[in-house]
Parts: structure tokens; sequence; C-alpha cells
């Protein structure tokens, strides 16, 4: 068998980013699609530490340290997002509920109710 | 000889020591099958995560994709990143992502129940997936293609020469962090702006979640009976 070489893994880091593409530009969940975004982060951080490995230099490591921080915030921050939202539907059907013409001009744009499942 | 492994060990040399071994020394043959499985779980998990349609089954296979691609670390001679990115990724992110998706169906009042099966493929996309989804499927799948086009033409510019790492991993990238014998590291400065940006996401979250408390908290001082919907709501908080 052949030995593994950069390329293997600069491969797989392509196929990780292709399919993280593909979610994100596929998918309606706001979830996968976050989820998706992480596997693209992956595979750019696959490849740093492919890199980092043909050069022996550790570089390419605390790149992709600084890449999995970015992506954390990243993540935390989105979540947040979501969560503001989901409130901002909730809020808003409760509105719906007490007043028959209720003004909800105030309150945050809300998801779709297919799309939080 | 006091120990039995170093008998062992003389004892399973080749009989003759002037022919070649048949592998060149230090070099594991259980790599490219190693390689290939974390490669396939990776690939695999990936392809689920985006494919599944339900939110929570999606984040059991981002778990497994986070985990294929440590070991890939793990086999890059990276112990430290592979260590970042179980505690960090595999743990925290995986769990974050299972807590909204359990909070955001306790929020919109959906209880965690299975989907009744859609009778068409036509349905099926067009309630999970975007509209325009052979678009993207198509855009992604070009994408991927493109690269390993240009992987596969440039392979010459890549040597197959793997310099094998010299010290501590973990030492090195502490070195380059941090510095050295009271001089400052190369990424020092980059490090700090991390921290910062770190400790923004914290605030940022606090304040997000502060907002959406002042969305709730004045619907429910001016409703002192609840709606048949806000008590079902209650009740699932409950459980």
């Amino acid at each position: 068998m052949l030995p593994i070489t950069t390329v293997h893994y600069l491969v797989v880091a392509a196929a990780l980013f292709g399919i993280g593409v593909s979610g994100v530009l596929t998918r309606r969940s706001p979830v996968i699609v976050l989820m998706s975004i992480e596997l693209i982060l992956n595979a750019v951080n696959l490849n740093l530490v492919a890199f980092s490995r043909m050069w022996g230099n550790p570089q390419g490591q605390v790149f992709a340290i600084f890449v999995t921080v970015a992506a954390a915030s990243q993540a935390v921050v989105a979540v947040g997002v979501l969560i503001v939202l989901a409130c901002g539907v909730v809020a808003r059907g409760a509105a719906r509920n007490r007043e028959p013409s209720p003004n909800h001009a105030s309150l945050p744009n809300g998801l779709p109710n297919g799309d939080a499942e | 000889m006091p120990f039995a492994s170093v008998t062992w060990l003389k004892l399973s040399k080749p009989p003759d020591t002037d022919a070649p071994p048949m592998t060149p020394p230090m070099t594991p043959t259980m790599t490219p099958y190693l390689f290939y499985t974390l490669a396939g779980l990776a690939i695999a998990g990936s392809t689920l995560v985006v494919t599944r349609r339900k939110p929570v089954h999606a984040a059991l296979a981002l778990l497994v994709t986070l985990l294929a691609i440590a070991g890939l670390y793990l086999m890059l001679y990276a112990p430290f990143v592979a260590g970042v990115q179980i505690a960090l990724y595999a743990v925290a992110v995986t769990a974050l992502f299972l807590f909204v998706i359990v909070l955001m169906n306790l929020l919109l009042n959906q209880p965690l129940k299975l989907q009744p099966p859609s009778h068409s493929v036509l349905r099926f996309a067009h309630r999970d997936y975007s509209r325009v989804w052979p678009v993207g499927l198509a855009a992604g799948c070009g994408l991927l293609a493109s690269f390993t086009y240009a992987l596969v033409k440039s392979r010459t510019l890549f040597p197959d020469r793997m310099v094998s790492p010299s010290g501590s991993n973990t030492q090195q990238i502490t070195t380059l962090l941090y510095g050295e014998n009271g001089r400052p590291g190369q990424y020092i400065l980059s490090l700090e702006i991390a921290s910062l940006l770190l400790l923004v996401t914290i605030i940022g979250a606090a304040i997000q979640v502060g907002s959406s408390r002042s969305v709730i908290a004045p619907l429910k001082k001016e409703e002192p009976r609840p709606s048949v919907e806000d008590r079902d709501e209650r009740r699932i908080t409950n459980h």
C-alpha cells in the first residue's frame, strides 16, 4: 500500500470542505448550517496541520489553534442569535394570542416554524 | 539478560543481519489502514451531517466527524491540536449545538418527536432543504472536483518527505505562543487578540441572553392568566 503523504490529507480536507459548502448552500435549518461551517473550518485546520507536518514546523498548529478559537467564538455568538430569534417567535405567538391585532414592530423577526425543528 | 522483552527483541531479529529489512526502520505499517479508516469516518460523518433531517442526528454525526479529525491530527504528530479538538470542538461545541437544538424545541413548543415520513422526494427536499438545493449541491461538488483536480495535478509541488518533529510538540507550540527565557513569543500579540475575542464573545452572549429575557419578561407580567400555549410551555420547561 502506498505510504500516506501530504496530498492524502489535502484530499480529505478538500472533501470535508466541499461537503461543508454543500451543506451551507442546501440546508434550511440554521443549526445545520452552523455545523456545516464548523466542517469547513475543520477542513482548513486539517490542511494547516498537514502542512505543519510536511515542513516539520509547529507554526501551522499554532494557526490551527487560532482558527479553533475563532470557530468557537463564532459558534457561541451564532447560537445566541438563534436563541434570541426563537424567543422572538415565542413572544410574537404570545402577543398574537393576547390581542387580535398586535403591534409587533418592536419585536425581532422570528424564524418560520419549519426552520427550527 | 534481566528483561524478557530484550530477549524477545533479540530473538525476533532476522537471522542474517546483512540483508536489508523488509520495511525501513521506524516505519509503522498500520498507518495507511488507520488513515483510510479515519478519513472514511470523517467523510461519512460529514455527509451524514449535511443529509440528516433531524438536527440531533446531525449533531451526533458531527461528533463522530470531529473525533475522526482528532485522530488524523494524532497521526500528523500534533497531539496538542488533537487535544484541543477533542476538548473544545467535540465536547464543547457539540454540547452547545445539542443544547440549542433542545432549547429551540422547547421555546418553539415543538416536542422532540419523530416527524412523519415524507412520501415524495420533492416534499422532502422542499421541507428540509433550500428551494435551490440542486444548485448548492452542484456548487459544492464542483468546488470539490476542482480542489481534487488541482491537488492531483500539483502533486509534484508537495514533497513526499515528511519532516519528523524534534522535541515536544506542546513545548514548541507554547514557545511560539508565550515565548521562552523571558523573550515574548512570535505569536503573543495574536494570542492576546484571541483572548480579547473570547472575552468579547462572552460579553456578547450575555448581552444577547439579557435582550431575549427583556422580550419574554414583559409578556408574562402583563398576562396574569396564562394562555393554553404558555401553560403547555411551562409544563414542558418544568420537566
